[in-house]
């Protein structure tokens, strides 16, 4: 072990853990991240099932996480199989496995884990000995890539479907079932996407002309789970003995936004929206911080500041921090509800960095992507927070906005000249300006699914510009290499046929797609011409508003009809605004008979 | 008030860094309601000092950190406070109270004692001894680390074998602590011709030296 780097990564052992006997626990869970352990144990997502599945008297949860090659090396050496950081049970010892796959970058690592663990990486060879693979997060919204190699997807929010799994799983435990009875048991959960029962046709051009449930010709497709009330948070998180990417007592304040943002692929597929009450929260953040011992506290949701009662949130958090020597942080601050009076709450706290994402240069695009703020008001946000006291501002954009133009690409450097100048008038020579600049990725199940990606030389043309404009003003512009975006974009727009491309990069060496210095994008050209497909296919091509997309079968209960229409509205620089004060029936309150209004204050 | 605290570092604990276990007890504290101290200024840091670093793998059975919490009626409420606030793999063997202007706690530390035991199979016992007489007469042991040269001799103190009926062979190892002395045990056990799946090390003790305010 003290060969390896950082062996901490595979001890386990932290404050919080929980472990539970193994031979008394007839259900036995292991969740697994696909990336290091820095990176995995702050995972909320992870850290939710765990607590779900171990408050069960039946049933234990363990965790595992992707080791990092000099480990894997050394397992592979000496026939270690993969295993858990409780009991150090092998994986294959358990009954089911469950993938958090909060973003695509992390698809060849699952194999790779699945391999180490010594079960077969393809569900059809597995045998009714092996552990069920089951996967959920974001990334499986649109499952199809990985619908090979993963029995069964959690669509949406696991807080409830983990018992019913955990049930179908007993059941069959009890009876003996086979893998394939133990499928078709889970395909009648709602928000359970089993790939095997259903079918996809493909025509010779490689459109999608069918998909088809395999028995039931009655189902066509999945609509995702939702919990009408979220419940109690997490407060007893894993204190880590090694450092990892953030440890702080967080606190999910709301679920879902109603802002609306046309590329926001989070946006579209968390909804409706779910607030939980300010003293909850303030509960709940005083028992993380007795039990955790953590130095920091922070308020986690897609747009903190729209929260209803999030000055009351604020006032309670400053004092706790003021009391107990703490720090905090609350990312997703919006513009346009950032108000004076949430800035003063923070008055005398020290600062770190502020960010602003104005995603687009100009009002006229911000328009068109449904992010309506003017350049007046970023203008005045950012010279609230320059007298506040804040030096350190981080900016976003966004290029490849379909509708974008040179003028608009000229706003980005002119946006970031004017808030320079402002800040250098106000904090003089401490400031330090920082910009990131991504390539819009069109992500399924938002308006923009049907845009093509942009090309390479676009985007070079693009970012040469933006730099040059900012030429001489210190300001430090960061953007994503383009072969990293590609990846993205052929997993997240992908199809069924993309689960061989998978499986030959894997085959190759491909892993820790999502680290910069092990992303190697020759194995993945080399996997799509092993496999004779056409990369382009899936990035380049705009898709037809009548085509059969990939993810047609998966219904985030956001309708087809209402992304189009918020398509047709960007072209003419329309915008829809916030839900809440208008509903744009985007189909929630139908598809799953509630009320947005009701179900937001958790009636 | 500034306490000293006697513990025990091992089982998952073991790959914890010194670093690392600055924050393991800062957080123990917090989580104990101690009322740790902390620095003054911009970045305030926690007020703890932890002795000589325990190389990552090694479990130790007696190490040391002072640290600087708010005051308290008994020691036994400091004990009893900290029971359920610490990691697996780490107890206290005892506290005590220190005067605050007492000496930096690694500048009092003035040698280690380690505890080396052999796995099976076990090494022969007349070849051991040889080996081990054989080292200790030597003037000088040049070694190289991290492309630096360096003397092993000096920092080994003393080197015994200890054996008893039914155990596994042990090595008691002791090495002077101090600036620029920083000898390590599985170094020695190379010198010896073994290798890391041959032994398991354990410090069993930090000794403190005469230094007083």
């Amino acid at each position: 072990m003290v060969t390896v780097s950082k062996p901490g990564r595979y001890a386990g052992g932290e404050f919080n853990q929980i472990v539970k006997d193994w031979e008394e626990t007839p259900i036995r869970i292991a969740l697994a991240f696909p990336d290091v352990y820095e990176i995995g144990l702050p995972n909320l997502g992870l850290a939710i099932l765990y607590d779900q599945v171990n408050q069960r008297e039946d049933a234990l949860a363990e965790r595992v996480y992707c080791p990092w090659p000099d480990m894997e090396a050394v397992m592979r050496a000496h026939d270690i199989p993969l295993f858990s950081l409780e009991n150090k049970m092998p994986l294959r010892e358990f009954d089911l496995i469950g993938f958090t796959l909060p973003y695509e970058t992390l698809y060849t690592n699952l194999l790779n884990m699945l391999d180490l663990a010594g079960i077969p990486i393809r569900s059809e060879n597995r045998n009714d000995r092996d552990p069920l693979i089951i996967a959920g997060g974001h990334a499986c919204f649109n499952p199809e890539p990985m619908h090979a190699f993963v029995d069964a997807f959690v669509i949406g929010e696991g807080e409830e479907i983990i018992h019913e799994i955990i049930a179908t799983i007993k059941k069959s435990k009890e009876n003996a079932l086979s893998r394939a009875d133990l499928l078709r048991e889970l395909d009648q959960i709602p928000g359970i996407y089993v790939p095997s029962l259903f079918r996809v046709e493909f025509r010779e051009n490689g459109f999608i002309q069918a998909i088809r449930h395999t028995e039931d010709e009655t189902k066509t497709g999945v609509l995702k789970r939702i919990v009408r009330r979220l419940p109690k948070p997490v407060t007893r998180f894993l204190v880590p003995n090694i450092q990892t990417v953030n440890e702080r007592a967080s606190v999910e304040i709301m679920r879902g936004c109603s802002r609306g943002c046309r590329f926001c692929q989070a946006g579209m597929i968390t909804r409706p929206i779910r607030e939980r009450k300010a003293d909850e929260i303030l509960a709940a953040l005083a028992e993380s911080i007795e039990s955790t011992g953590f130095e920091e506290i922070s308020l986690l949701s897609l747009s903190t500041s729209d929260h209803s009662s999030i000055t009351e949130i604020m006032q309670g958090v400053m004092a706790m921090s003021e009391s107990k020597r703490l720090s905090f942080s609350l990312p997703s601050l919006r513009i346009e509800s950032f108000n004076p009076e949430l800035i003063s709450t923070m008055q005398g706290k020290r600062k770190g960095n502020f960010t602003i994402a104005p995603e687009a240069g100009s009002q006229s695009l911000r328009s068109r992507i449904n992010k309506s703020i003017s350049d007046e008001e970023i203008l005045a946000t950012a010279t609230r927070i320059f007298e506040m006291g804040w030096t350190n501002l981080k900016l976003y954009f966004m290029i490849g906005f379909p509708g974008e133009t040179l003028e608009d690409l000229q706003g980005i450097v002119d946006l970031c000249r004017q808030i320079r100048s402002i800040g250098k008038r106000l904090v003089g020579g401490r400031l330090k300006i920082h910009i990131s600049v991504n390539t819009l990725i069109p992500k399924a199940h938002t308006p923009f699914q049907w845009l093509a990606f942009s090309s390479r030389e676009e985007v070079t043309e693009k970012y040469r510009l933006i730099s040059e404009g900012l030429r001489k003003t210190s300001i430090q512009v960061d953007w994503p290499h383009y072969r990293n975006s590609l990846l993205e974009v052929w997993l997240s727009r992908g199809d069924r046929r993309l689960a061989d491309v998978v499986e030959s990069a894997w085959r190759s060496g491909a892993k820790f797609d999502a680290w910069q210095e092990h992303y190697d994008d020759r194995k993945w050209l080399e996997a799509f011409q092993n496999t004779g497909l056409d990369p382009d296919f899936y990035s380049m091509r705009e898709r037809l508003p009548d085509e059969l997309l990939p993810w047609e079968h998966i219904h985030t209960g956001v309708d087809k009809r209402f992304l189009l229409s918020e398509w047709e509205k960007s072209k003419h620089g329309e915008i829809s605004a916030d839900c809440r004060l208008t509903c744009h029936a985007c189909g929630i309150q139908s598809n799953f008979h509630l009320s947005c209004s009701q179900i937001r204050a958790g009636a | 008030m500034r306490i000293r605290i006697s513990f025990s570092k091992t089982a998952d604990l073991r790959y914890t860094s010194i670093l690392d276990l600055q924050k393991v007890w800062e957080r123990a504290a917090r989580r104990a309601q101690m009322g740790l101290q902390y620095s003054q200024g911009f970045h305030p840091q926690a007020k703890i000092q932890i002795a000589n670093p325990l190389p990552l793998g090694f479990s130790g059975k007696n190490e040391l950190v002072d640290l600087w919490i708010a005051d308290f009626d008994s020691i036994h409420q400091i004990q009893q406070r900290l029971l359920h606030a610490l990691p697996n793999g780490m107890a206290i063997n005892a506290i005590e109270i220190l005067p605050e202007n007492a000496p930096s706690l690694p500048k009092q530390v003035e040698s280690s004692q380690y505890r080396i035991t052999f796995h099976d199979p076990q090494p022969e016992v007349n070849k051991l001894k040889n080996k081990v007489s054989g080292l200790l007469t030597e003037l000088s042991i040049i070694r190289v680390r991290n492309g630096k040269s360096y003397d092993l001799r000096p920092l080994i103190s003393s080197l015994e074998i200890l054996l008893e009926d039914g155990k596994p062979t042990q090595i008691i190892l002791n090495m002077p602590s101090g600036p620029g002395k920083t000898g390590r045990p599985e170094e020695v056990m190379f010198e010896l011709g073994f290798q890391w799946q041959d032994f398991q090390v354990e410090r069993t003790r930090l000794v403190l030296g005469e230094a007083q305010p």
